[in-house]
């Protein structure tokens, strides 16, 4: 006898919010051979498409991110849109930007691996790419933001002639520190599980590529003892990265809350910085999720709905949370009273460039509330696509929000300024989402992008048991 | 030589007097000669990216039609406790002991532009582009000052190239530093006297006694950051 419920005035039963288990990738078991076959296909082949973009995103880079950096360089910043008081500009905003991307691969794959979350598993690989890269493009900023980019190693300690370490009481300092750490080590966290796939490749390729992977398999045989020890170092990799990556966007945050600037000085922000990373971080792996299952072969069964609809929860959970700390960010600032914060507040909401800050409320608050409380449309692959984009679009918003447009409004009015981006500057903007995108093009046919090991190992684990009538999920523990 | 330096410490500071200033700019013409600050011409000026020193900044008082000029020249304050030296990566801006000034070596600067976010007063100056100084305009550069070169941070030394000549003077001659010895270009040149310089440490100085006014205000003294420039509230309509 089926329970009714009543949703909406329609009657709904029980069974309707049934799902068959066999659409869930940990029930829905192929063989080993096929499924390694099938991810080898998905590294081997290249349409005509991929071609396309590959030369299209290659030539971005060199044009719009290289070619305009160059002519930067070599003019001045005066090419730039920058002026006193705004001295960061986009370039401060979308580094910004690309940190908190980079958050999602350790959010996915690290925090998710230890709280054992099983649907991590197909796509901790593409997450943990995310992360390697948006770093990539997003440390390439603090050096094309520089004034004199050929000195940038002033920054770096390293005993010189001039007996002078760099400024350790300086944020851009600590922040050197932070992201090559971070980089370090997620490029680490990338390789561990890479391991077994690319002995998997190694073995099923011949030719450069069989040498090239021999080489990084690192003479991987998987006997127990290769086995138990990668799981032992993947497990301390694991939760070792997990403070790496709250160091690394509250070191970012720190950059503007360190500072004297009104509503940048406010104690709230190192975490208000990673909740905001993380919601576009997460947002960012599900947009990629969605363009690597419509492009890449075979990968429609290795991502599936379920997918889409358990990421599209977690994007709710940290939208709560984003506009919990605004809040918070806001409220207080306005509570406190002092007269630059309120008049920047004032501005903000009501200034010429309100349209950003209303841009920024509708894509984090109300877009997200409003759709992904709805299972239909978080398990609606395309609709989560551009729920996902929008919530980027976002969180770029509210980083140009805090950072040239919080400039521009400070404690005298004589020096209020209004910042407009200008080509060039846009340019390369453009260009680091060419690199970044061109990067993982090239990955995606080098490495495979679904760790096999994991998956296999996932459907092992999950079996359906009988019991009484109902046929019951279960997990057995591996560790 | 006598060694002067020990007698009395050095602290340089500046009083500004609202009430004699009638806002005719000498004090920034003069800066940039002295300083060799490059024009940036009309455009540049218009997009926020003039380069002044000092700078005089217009306010308005009352209401309108009933309003009054009021004149703010601002410099770099240095700050006892500046917000633009913790901040820089490579300690391009630093406080001298000496002199307890602010700072800045042009050679040690990378440009990220954040102690001009910093500071809380605007002082700081980016260079934009190289300095466009075509003949027979390098006559006037004046050879004690660097010229910057594009993508380094500038700001006002307290003219610390005559601070040091001062210095220099007074031990040639064999006799302690006198106020009124060092006299920065804006202060040289402001016609109604509305600027006066000295040292703070001693309390005879004209600018110690200046700064003890009842009139005596700090730019922003909320935040902390020990200004070392005076101002004196104006309260006449001529300037004030």
């Amino acid at each position: 006898m089926a329970a009714e419920t009543k949703i909406f005035g329609k009657t709904q039963t029980a069974e309707q919010e049934y799902e068959d288990p066999k659409e869930q990738l940990m029930f829905d078991p192929r063989p080993r051979e096929e499924m390694n076959r099938m991810v080898m296909e998905m590294m081997t082949t290249t349409t005509k498409k991929f071609w396309l973009f590959f030369f299209g995103l290659g030539g971005g880079v060199v044009v719009l991110l290289f070619g305009a950096w160059g002519y930067m360089i070599s003019t001045g910043m005066w090419v730039t849109g920058l002026h006193r008081p705004i001295y960061w500009g986009v370039f401060i905003v979308t580094f910004v930007f690309w940190i908190g991307i980079s958050h999602a691969g350790t959010f996915v794959s690290a925090i998710l691996r230890v709280f054992k979350s099983e649907f991590r598993r197909p796509f901790t690989r593409a997450a943990e790419l995310m992360t390697t890269f948006g770093l990539a493009a997003g440390a390439l900023y603090p050096l094309i933001h520089l004034g004199r980019v050929w000195v940038f190693y002033f920054m770096v300690p390293y005993p010189n002639a001039r007996w002078l370490w760099p400024n350790f009481r300086s944020p851009l300092v600590w922040d050197l520190l932070a992201i090559t750490t971070y980089l370090l080590s997620s490029t680490i966290y990338l390789f561990l599980p890479l391991v077994p796939d690319l002995a998997m490749a190694r073995d099923r390729t011949t030719g450069i590529r069989h040498a090239a992977y021999k080489v990084l398999a690192l003479g991987w045989r998987g006997t127990e003892a290769e086995w138990f020890r990668l799981k032992k170092a993947i497990q301390i990799f694991a939760f070792a990265i997990i403070p790496v990556m709250f160091s690394v966007h509250t070191i970012v945050s720190w950059d503007f809350a360190v500072s004297q600037v009104a509503g940048w000085h406010s104690t709230i922000f190192g975490p208000y910085f990673i909740i905001g990373a993380i919601l576009s971080g997460v947002s960012a792996v599900v947009t990629i999720l969605y363009i690597l299952r419509s492009t890449l072969k075979h990968m429609d069964y290795f991502l599936r709905p379920e997918h889409f609809d358990a990421l599209g929860k977690l994007i709710l959970v940290f939208s709560f949370a984003w506009a919990y700390f605004f809040f918070n960010d806001y409220l207080l600032g306005w509570y406190g009273g002092e007269a630059a914060v309120r008049q920047l507040l004032t501005a903000h909401a009501s200034g010429p460039a309100a349209w950003i800050w209303y841009t920024m409320l509708i894509c984090n608050i109300v877009v997200p509330w409003l759709t992904l409380w709805n299972r239909k449309i978080r398990r609606t692959p395309w609709l989560m696509f551009i729920i996902t984009l929008i919530i980027n679009v976002g969180m770029y918003a509210e980083r140009f929000t805090i950072i040239p447009l919080t400039l521009g409004h400070q404690r005298t009015p004589f020096d209020w300024g209004v910042y407009t981006p200008q080509p060039i500057e846009l340019s390369i903007v453009l260009g680091t989402f060419c690199l970044f995108t061109f990067l993982y093009l090239i990955m995606s046919r080098l490495i495979p992008l679904v760790p096999v090991w994991e998956v296999q190992e996932g459907q092992v684990a999950h079996t359906l048991r009988k019991v009484g009538k109902a046929k019951v999920p279960t997990v057995t523990d591996l560790e | 030589m006598a060694d002067v330096s020990k007698e009395i410490a050095e602290k340089w500071g500046l009083v500004v007097d609202q009430d004699r200033c009638t806002g005719c700019n000498a004090c920034v013409v003069a800066c940039s000669m002295e300083n060799n600050v490059p024009f940036q011409g009309e455009d540049n000026v218009a997009f926020g990216r003039g380069t002044y020193w000092i700078y005089n900044k217009r306010v308005w008082e009352g209401e309108y039609p009933e309003v009054a000029p009021a004149f703010q020249p601002v410099m770099c304050q240095q700050c006892g406790s500046a917000p633009c030296e913790p901040v820089c990566p490579t300690f391009a801006s630093v406080h001298s002991e000496e002199e307890q000034i602010n700072l800045m070596v042009y050679n040690r600067c990378i440009g990220t532009r954040y102690c001009a976010n910093n500071c809380p007063y605007h002082a700081r100056q980016f260079n934009w582009q190289d300095p466009d100084i075509p003949e027979p305009m390098n006559s006037y550069l004046n050879p004690d000052v660097t010229v910057r070169r594009r993508g380094v941070m500038e700001k006002c030394t307290f003219c610390v190239q005559r601070i040091v000549g001062g210095r220099q003077t007074a031990a040639d001659e064999n006799r302690p530093l006198r106020d009124g010895d060092v006299t920065p270009a804006c202060v040289a040149a402001c016609p109604s006297g509305a600027l006066v310089f000295g040292n703070l440490s001693d309390p005879d100085s004209r600018v110690s006694q200046m700064a003890a006014n009842e009139r005596q205000y700090k730019l922003m003294d909320e935040l902390g950051t020990k200004p070392k420039v005076t101002y004196l509230k104006g309260g006449g309509r001529n300037g004030g």
